[in-house]
């Protein structure tokens, strides 16, 4: 395994935007290892579409950012090659509808490659996503694959939702020997927090309560975390008091973070972008049914996207969870 | 009922092709070629005729080892041990291979062992031998995905400092196998642009058996396969297959040009399946047997066994030594197979990743539990793990 990021004690506590976290992530780790590559399309002269990985190529030259042909099969399967040759390549999918190209080098070659070999070869390979919806794309540019890729076993997934959480969470998913799709949430890219480089991270896979509350707990991820730390809070002025968990990791999760909070509140809302059906609710629905079925006060709620492809940006925003939406869910789930 | 979608003409394979490079005619007559020259001596000729036997003969008790029920399937390579041969002989050690799931001969010649090779197709692992010794990359059975694999492995050496070099000792290349069928997939194409633009030290070679499965070459291309490399940009070459010296010259070449920095290319081994696409596979659904027969008068080892002979390099005595040493060869392929070792259940929990989850181990107690509980009462706890017990 490759070195940990570690604290560092005389660092800085800075303001950053998301997107300028995961640059400065991106930049700490090629710093720290020789055999980290970032690859991809538009990420080196250009600094990627969203400019994550802007001034990179700059410092650390072509080999080590490299410009990729159009081909996001190609982009993933020469990774494979060079993670066998001993590097640790850091592959960026320029939109989540455009990583499915990919699809068969991820989830058939790139999952399996550990187990297949008897764990000879480990696969130390990050798939940097840009997911999720709510600026305004055409179609293709806003989905929540996430599903797809936790159902898969060999990968691990992860996403942040705060600055923070990006500058550590990016360089914790490098260091690891397993393959991490790692989902960035494009609409908060540009929001802006608290970097704090001197005190090491909590574990890459390890979940968080962000807001404590004693009524329900909201389980969300990437995009979602703000829309539910921003319903909690009109929920308080309403007199509820909302969880908000953070599972950061969608594979694997957290259980043990995520039923001590629903142990204390007993009822539990997941809340996320994609579809419903087979989505992470209905998994986390399904554990917090074997676990807590008789500490629990309700049944477990979804607020979800739909079963429907994205529609069409002007009317997006009915389809993202919103405050009214988990407000309506929290009424309901502490109605029964 | 008109087909509205054109089709192959299955009766007019093409037989004969003018545009390759041969070194060794089917009736065993040394020629020259313009571009290549084939520089081995008379010990590695005879090495090779050597090495396709054993290879044929390890080909032969793959099959008959699944007919006796001792394998699940088993792909023949039969017919096309000059290809593999005379690629494998152009590798150094340090070269590195990305075989598709057809080149027993190729990994034999690597030092993957047959018990390595027979697991997969036994049933007892999906890939046995250190990747990193022989140098030697797993089967990939999803076809033509390894090209992608093997183009990023090149580009590694590339940025390791291993190609182009003054001293040739410290150059490596790679050598990525793929047939006709996968000429057609998308990874492999995309891989052809990796390599091009990159300038990646990878020899893409193809070999060109006529068919896949039950669809022939014409399904896949209307123009030679080694003419498409101009496109990609880098050279292509089509070469007789079944003459094992003309594969050994171009691979040579290739891998040579390939380790010395000058980028990839491409070779067409143009050559012929003689068996099944696998054992679960019937050829006389789907072609002629004039085509077979056409292609047995191609046989690549009779063709270096009959320049040998007549040229006085090899005698009776030397092919009957090479008749027994090719009998015990079987009989170790045979009993290694017996002796393959069936894993535990429970192994397939530890390798999924390189740092297991909490949900994963506790999936594993779960079985084991399970399993467990079948030899409290005194049942066979393996056969239970295998569906012939009771579910829990």
């Amino acid at each position: 395994m490759s070195a940990q990021p570690q604290a560092v004690p005389n660092g800085t506590k800075q303001t950053l935007t998301l997107g300028k976290a995961l640059n400065a992530g991106l930049r700490r780790a090629l710093e720290a290892d020789p055999k980290v590559l970032l690859a991809g399309e538009d990420i080196g002269r250009l600094g990627g579409v969203f400019r994550i990985t802007e001034g990179l190529q700059k410092d650390f030259g072509e080999d080590r950012v490299i410009d990729s042909p159009l081909a996001e099969s190609g982009i993933v399967g020469t990774a494979v090659g060079l993670a066998l040759r001993g590097y640790r390549p850091v592959v960026e999918m320029q939109f989540d509808g455009f990583v499915f190209p990919a699809f068969d080098q991820i989830t058939t070659q790139v999952a399996k490659m550990h187990f297949r070999s008897g764990g000879r070869i480990p696969m130390p390979m990050v798939i940097r996503i840009p997911y999720g919806g709510g600026i305004g794309s055409i179609e293709h540019h806003s989905e929540s694959p996430e599903t797809y890729f936790a159902h898969t076993p060999g990968l691990k997934v992860v996403t942040c939702s705060t600055p923070h959480d990006a500058y550590w969470m990016i360089q914790q998913a490098i260091a690891s020997d397993d393959p991490v799709v790692f989902l960035e949430p494009k609409r908060r890219y540009h929001e802006r927090g608290e970097v704090d480089e001197t005190t090491a991270p909590i574990a890459l896979h390890q979940a968080q309560v962000v807001r404590h509350g004693s009524d329900v707990t909201l389980l969300a991820y990437g995009p979602m975390v703000k829309t539910c730390l921003e319903a909690a809070a009109v929920g308080a002025d309403e007199g509820r008091f909302i969880e908000v968990v953070d599972l950061r990791s969608l594979s694997p999760i957290d259980m043990v973070t995520v039923s001590a909070s629903v142990r204390r509140t007993k009822r539990a809302i997941v809340v996320h972008e994609a579809h419903r059906t087979l989505g992470l609710g209905a998994e986390l629905a399904a554990r917090l049914h074997e676990d807590l079925f008789y500490v629990m006060e309700s049944p477990v709620l979804r607020v979800t996207g739909y079963d429907t492809p994205y529609p069409p940006s002007r009317i997006e925003e009915d389809y993202l969870p919103n405050l009214d939406r988990i407000l309506d869910a929290v009424d309901e789930s502490m109605s029964r | 009922m008109t087909n509205l979608i054109g089709h192959p003409d299955h009766g007019s394979f093409e037989r004969d092709p003018q545009d390759m490079v041969q070194l060794l005619t089917p009736e065993g007559e040394r020629v020259e070629h313009p571009d290549f020259a084939w520089c081995g001596d008379d010990d590695l000729a005879k090495q090779l005729l050597r090495d396709m036997v054993l290879a044929r003969r390890f080909d032969v008790e793959g099959t008959n080892l699944q007919r006796h029920g001792e394998l699940g399937v088993w792909p023949p390579a039969l017919g096309q041990e000059a290809a593999q041969v005379g690629a494998a002989h152009a590798m150094r050690a340090g070269d590195h291979v990305f075989p598709t799931y057809r080149e027993h001969v190729v990994c034999l010649l690597r030092g993957v062992t047959p018990a390595d090779m027979l697991g997969i197709w036994r049933g007892t692992t999906q890939s046995a031998w250190d990747t990193v010794s022989t140098n030697t990359h797993m089967y990939t059975l999803v076809i033509g995905a390894q090209t992608l694999h093997a183009t990023g492995y090149a580009m590694g050496l590339q940025l390791d400092g291993m190609v182009g070099n003054d001293d040739p000792e410290r150059n490596a290349g790679v050598l990525a196998f793929h047939g006709d069928g996968a000429s057609s997939q998308g990874d492999v194409n995309e891989s052809y642009v990796f390599a091009a633009s990159y300038h990646a030290p990878v020899v893409f070679f193809c070999q060109n058996n006529q068919w896949a499965i039950s669809e022939p070459i014409t399904r896949q291309t209307t123009i030679p396969l080694y003419q498409r490399a101009m496109g990609f940009g880098f050279p292509g070459v089509r070469v007789d297959g079944n003459d094992v010296l003309a594969v050994h010259a171009v691979t040579s070449w290739a891998m040579e040009r390939a380790r010395q920095g000058q980028g990839p290319a491409f070779i067409e081994a143009f050559t012929y399946r003689m068996g099944a696409h696998t054992t679960a596979d019937d050829p006389t659904k789907y072609r002629l047997a004039e085509e077979t027969e056409h292609w047995r008068l191609k046989d690549p080892i009779e063709r270096l066994r009959a320049h040998l002979l007549r040229s006085g390099k090899i005698d009776d005595a030397w092919l009957a030594e090479l008749d027994d040493e090719a009998e015990q060869f079987g009989a170790e392929v045979r009993a290694a197979c017996h002796a393959l070792p069936v894993p535990k259940f429970s192994e397939i929990f530890a390798t999924v990743h390189a740092e297991s989850t909490a949900e994963l181990e506790a999936q594993r107690e779960q079985y084991q539990t399970w399993a467990d509980s079948f030899e409290s009462i005194g049942a066979d706890s393996h056969g239970a793990a295998n569906g012939q017990g009771v579910s829990p």
